[in-house]
């Protein structure tokens, strides 16, 4: 039975794919209302994100709008490529260079909370750790031998794998503990977890900066469709009515 | 003045004769329940399909270049645009569950069954052609998704002896899927099977008129001429093309009884579209996959393809048998055995009311097997799951062979003269 089973497996028309390693995901508790928190995600973005990964489906004047940024401070503060405010958010790197460089060219990141979900990005961006055999000499545990270095290292320090000793089955084993800054960031753990959510929520709300609108208009439309279901049942009643 | 203007139109074309055979004096059974309501949501669904569809066409740009980035136009730019694209995403989902339930139906209450053969043939046209609409249709979006699926379904005409290969060129215009192939979907999507479909659709309905519709009794509310004392005869007048021959009973006109009726469902059906539209556009990856917000990437297959939703349950009978070519003659035998339903099936009694206990489990199997076929065909293929997918294909076929050979001395309750209430 087991042979047979193999075989089958083998056999399949292709698509049999091996699931990836998985590590366990933080969940990122994103707030799309909490104006503040996308603002100081979108002042990290274009500070440490945007030299390589572009935005370039959504404009700077959207974002500005939608994070209630004034134009004028936004195009100022946060606007480094192109002059217009309406303006595709892209970067100027090219892609032939940077493949060279990486491996493979960075991704644009408009649609990436869609693609990945918020939980992923979030417990990514605090996954990098040391790892001396890799060309940035980083690693990174969600996303294993990605080919990014750690941008966010002058904030974050530089974690490490740490280790525990173990008494398991009564011998003493190395247990994988979790990872373990070394301190030198500009910020704390707390305050670093805090950053990356806000810039977690930043790109979840660059997935769909339509998101407050559709969920409010959706009110509206439970609203008349109720009305509209109950005038309708109340009118079949009436006309039904004949055929008792 | 209305009356004259009816009058002038009356006398070039039949409006009024028509409104009247088709609704206000169409005799449609009294006794239609919950799944009578498919038939007219499909409607509503295939309504939204057309118009969304016509002004996603007026900003959407088909090009292997363009398309991905003009669907992020669409959903950022154009105003509402996300709005009309979410209709039409969701609507496509809408269309497949609410065509299968009518599919259901049809079997539960033997709606197939002579007289309505053709009509049974033209719904399972129509369910065809709706398969390759949504397919070509989800190429569009030219995202991860909509490449690889693509790629994979195409390539199953490959595994067609001798003229695979070419056959499969010849499908999308090129070695890969490119530029090439995604202008002649948009072609075929917009236009072609639009145009099939609504003519499907017309002849679906005029062969509904003609035969009249089936209820959940399965009982004919046309009688032989003359058989039935005027004071059982419903107290509404039917159009002579239907009591020239027969006495009608147990019947209400279309409209206005069955059209409020239907207003109402409509409102409840909307909710929950709207509620997906709304609130959860992805359906949780099921109406719109992950890795299809990313640009369709040639050299990068994605870790795992799976067809839309509503595809499967047919996907997984193909991945159930080892040998390719015979795992795509399979799949598409699970769609003409359905077509061949009216012949296949050989019992005089239509409705599950009536019909035996073997016959109910025969068809609650197959359900069962088609909804753990479709949630098979969405994950890995797997060891395990691929046994359980073969076990359910062979369920999904031993239906039919099984209602072969039983229907025909099969042991049935008595029928009713005349349609319960």
């Amino acid at each position: 039975m087991k042979k047979l089973l193999i075989a089958l497996a083998t056999l399949i028309p292709s698509l049999v794919f091996a699931a990836g390693p998985t590590v366990p995901l933080d969940e990122a508790k994103v707030d799309l209302h909490d104006k503040a928190s996308l603002q100081r995600g979108a002042q990290l973005f274009m500070n440490y994100c945007l030299g390589c990964h572009s935005l370039e489906y959504a404009r700077y004047n959207r974002m500005f709008e939608d994070l209630g940024i004034p134009e004028e401070v936004g195009q100022k503060n946060l606007q480094f490529t192109g002059d217009k405010a309406g303006d595709l958010i892209t970067n100027n790197m090219s892609p032939e260079k940077a493949g060279a460089w990486f491996g493979n060219p960075p991704p644009d990141l408009t649609n990436v909370a869609r693609v990945r979900g918020p939980d992923w990005i979030y417990t990514y961006l605090r996954s990098f750790y040391r790892d001396d055999s890799r060309p940035f000499g980083v690693n990174n545990s969600v996303f294993p031998n990605v080919g990014m270095p750690h941008v966010l290292q002058e904030l974050q320090g530089l974690p490490e794998k740490t280790y525990e000793e173990r008494r398991i089955d009564g011998e003493m084993q190395k247990v994988y503990v979790g990872l373990k800054t070394d301190g030198k960031g500009r910020l704390t753990e707390s305050e670093y977890d805090q950053a990356m959510l806000d810039l977690t929520s930043f790109l979840v709300y660059m997935g769909e900066p339509m998101k407050l609108e559709q969920r409010r208009m959706g009110w509206f439309v439970f609203g008349f469709l109720l009305v509209f279901t109950i005038l309708a049942w109340l009118l079949k009643k009436e006309f039904w009515k004949d055929l008792k | 003045m209305a009356n004259k203007f009816v009058e002038w139109i009356d006398a070039r074309i039949p409006m009024t004769k028509t409104w009247n055979i088709h609704l206000a004096q169409y005799p449609a059974p009294k006794n239609f329940n919950f799944w009578y309501l498919f038939g007219v949501l499909a409607m509503l669904v295939l309504v939204n399909q057309i118009l969304t569809g016509v002004w996603l066409t007026m900003n959407y740009v088909p090009s292997a270049e363009g398309a991905f980035a003009s669907v992020e136009y669409i959903m950022r730019d154009v105003e509402y645009g996300w709005l009309l694209r979410y209709m039409h995403s969701t609507g496509a989902s809408a269309f497949f569950i609410v065509v299968y339930l009518h599919m259901f139906r049809g079997m539960l209450y033997g709606s197939y069954q002579k007289p309505r053969e053709l009509l049974w043939l033209f719904g399972m046209f129509i369910f065809l052609v709706l398969m390759a609409e949504a397919f070509m249709g989800y190429l569009l979006p030219w995202g991860q998704m909509s490449y690889w699926g693509a790629q994979v379904i195409i390539s199953l005409f490959g595994a067609i002896p001798v003229i695979g290969d070419d056959l499969t060129l010849w499908i999308r215009g090129d070695y890969v899927i490119s530029g090439a192939t995604l202008n002649r979907f948009f072609a075929l999507h917009v236009i072609a099977l639009p145009l099939v479909l609504v003519i499907l659709v017309f002849l679906h309905i005029i062969a509904l008129h003609e035969v009249g519709s089936n209820n959940p009794d399965g009982v004919p509310i046309k009688k032989p001429k003359g058989s039935v004392p005027d004071e059982e005869k419903p107290k509404f007048k039917f159009h002579e093309r239907f009591t020239k021959k027969y006495d009608i009973v147990d019947a209400i006109p279309f409209y206005p009884y069955y059209i409020v009726k239907d207003l109402v469902g409509i409102g409840i059906f909307l909710f929950l579209f709207c509620y997906v539209i709304f609130f959860m556009p992805e359906m949780g990856g099921f109406f719109l996959e992950p890795p299809n917000f990313e640009p369709a990437n040639p050299l990068k297959t994605p870790e795992h393809i799976a067809p839309v939703w509503y595809f499967t349950p047919f996907y997984a009978i193909l991945r159930a048998v080892p040998d390719k070519l015979f795992g795509v003659i399979l799949m598409f035998a699970s769609i003409v055995l359905l077509a061949l339903l009216p012949w296949l099936d050989r019992g005089r009694v239509r409705s599950i009311r009536y019909r035996s206990v073997l016959h109910k489990l025969n068809l609650a199997v197959f359900s069962v097997s088609f909804l753990v076929l479709g949630y098979l065909g969405t994950q890995p293929a797997t060891p395990t799951a691929t046994v359980f997918a073969q076990i359910f294909t062979f369920l999904y076929f031993a239906f039919f062979v099984l209602l072969f050979f039983y229907s025909k001395r099969e042991k049935t309750k008595p029928v009713p003269e005349r349609v319960t209430s």
